[in-house]
């Protein structure tokens, strides 16, 4: 028999209403309902979700390892780019 | 017969139903077709084995012979257990267990949909908690039931050969007898033979989707009721029992 492997699958779980989905990890599954489902089934039995996304791991795009310098580095010394570099006046409260 | 009798009765054959299912179940840990499947699978397992905990505690309650959930799982005989003959069978092939799995579901989903209206509070609760996890026990085997049936000619041929298989066990979950009539007087539980044309159009609409004929009622196996179980059931309280036979009272 031909052996044909499941899609690899990304799970994204939001942990309670208002916060926004976080990456879970992985998991193989031959479509989206039964990736939803296998989701369910690993990521959220101890209580950990109140929604999941999945997306075919294929369909995500990414840095490439090559490209962290240019990416990634310029931004090391430009530290006026954090809030904390400005003193916030008292009467904004807080941010 | 006695109300509170029939009650025990009709605790003992839900809790040994979730028990023995669970068990059989619990058998896939480590061996399930793909990895996720395996962990889903026994997240199924552990839900009624959940049920039965509860329905164990409550029947030995009902009981009053301080007999508590333990005693109940581990202690009785073969005659003494009242599960649903389908619940027993061994898993053969994934296919074999999700085809039990979907007709047992099909039926323990009605069931349970109505104990959550039951004149019995404690049995309304324990419903109550229950029906959120069948309800997933079901569309997990109907999706199943619907990729192995419209899957390849191999997932089809194979699935088909085990719903021809099961279904001679199929008539049994609808026996009712002397408790279940009592069980309905006093409103606690439905009659079954008023959920049995739901079940079956039910079963019908997922087959036909899933392009699988649906098996013609023939011969039907009976006899869990009276406790008179299939071969298979002696192996599965020999392992499940093992410890508390050999050590009597043993904890960890």
């Amino acid at each position: 028999m031909e052996r044909k492997d499941w899609p690899l699958w990304e799970v994204f779980v939001r942990s309670k209403a208002g916060l926004s989905h976080k990456h879970a990890g992985s998991l193989h599954a031959p479509d989206a309902e039964m990736a939803i489902s296998n989701a369910r089934d690993v990521y959220t039995r101890r209580n950990e979700g109140v929604s999941i996304w999945v997306v075919e791991s294929k369909y995500i795009h990414s840095t490439q390892e090559s490209d962290v310098e240019s990416m990634f580095d310029p931004n090391e010394d430009k530290i006026y780019r954090h809030p904390t570099f400005y003193d916030i006046p008292d009467e904004v409260g807080h941010m | 017969m006695e109300q509170k009798q029939a009650l025990f009765n009709y605790l003992l054959r839900l809790g040994d139903n979730a028990a023995i299912l669970g068990h059989r179940l619990s058998e896939w840990c480590g061996h399930g077709p793909e990895l996720e499947e395996d962990i889903a699978i026994i997240n199924t397992a552990l839900d009624l084995l959940g049920h039965a905990r509860s329905l164990y505690t409550y029947a030995g309650e009902v009981e009053g012979k301080g007999r508590d959930e333990d005693d109940i799982a581990y202690l009785r005989i073969e005659r003494e257990y009242r599960n649903a003959l389908i619940c027993e069978l061994p898993n053969g092939h994934y296919g074999d267990t999700i085809a039990r799995q979907f007709l047992f579901d099909q039926f323990n989903y009605l069931l349970f949909s109505e104990l959550v209206n039951s004149t019995d509070e404690t049995v309304a609760a324990i419903a109550a908690k229950a029906i959120k996890e069948i309800r997933y026990h079901l569309r997990r085997s109907t999706e199943w039931t619907l990729r192995l049936g419209d899957g390849t000619e191999e997932s089809h041929n194979r699935v088909q050969q085990s719903f021809h298989d099961v279904w001679m066990y199929t008539g049994d979950l609808f026996v009712q007898d002397e408790s279940d009539k009592a069980v309905i007087e006093a409103g606690i539980g439905p009659d079954l033979t008023l959920l049995y044309p739901v079940w079956q159009d039910k079963v019908k609409e997922v087959l036909k989707e899933a392009t699988l004929e649906m098996p013609e009622n023939g011969w039907m196996q009976s006899g869990s009721k009276q406790g008179r179980h299939t071969e298979h059931f002696g192996y599965i309280l020999s392992e499940l029992q093992y410890m508390q036979r050999a050590y009597p009272g043993c904890e960890w």
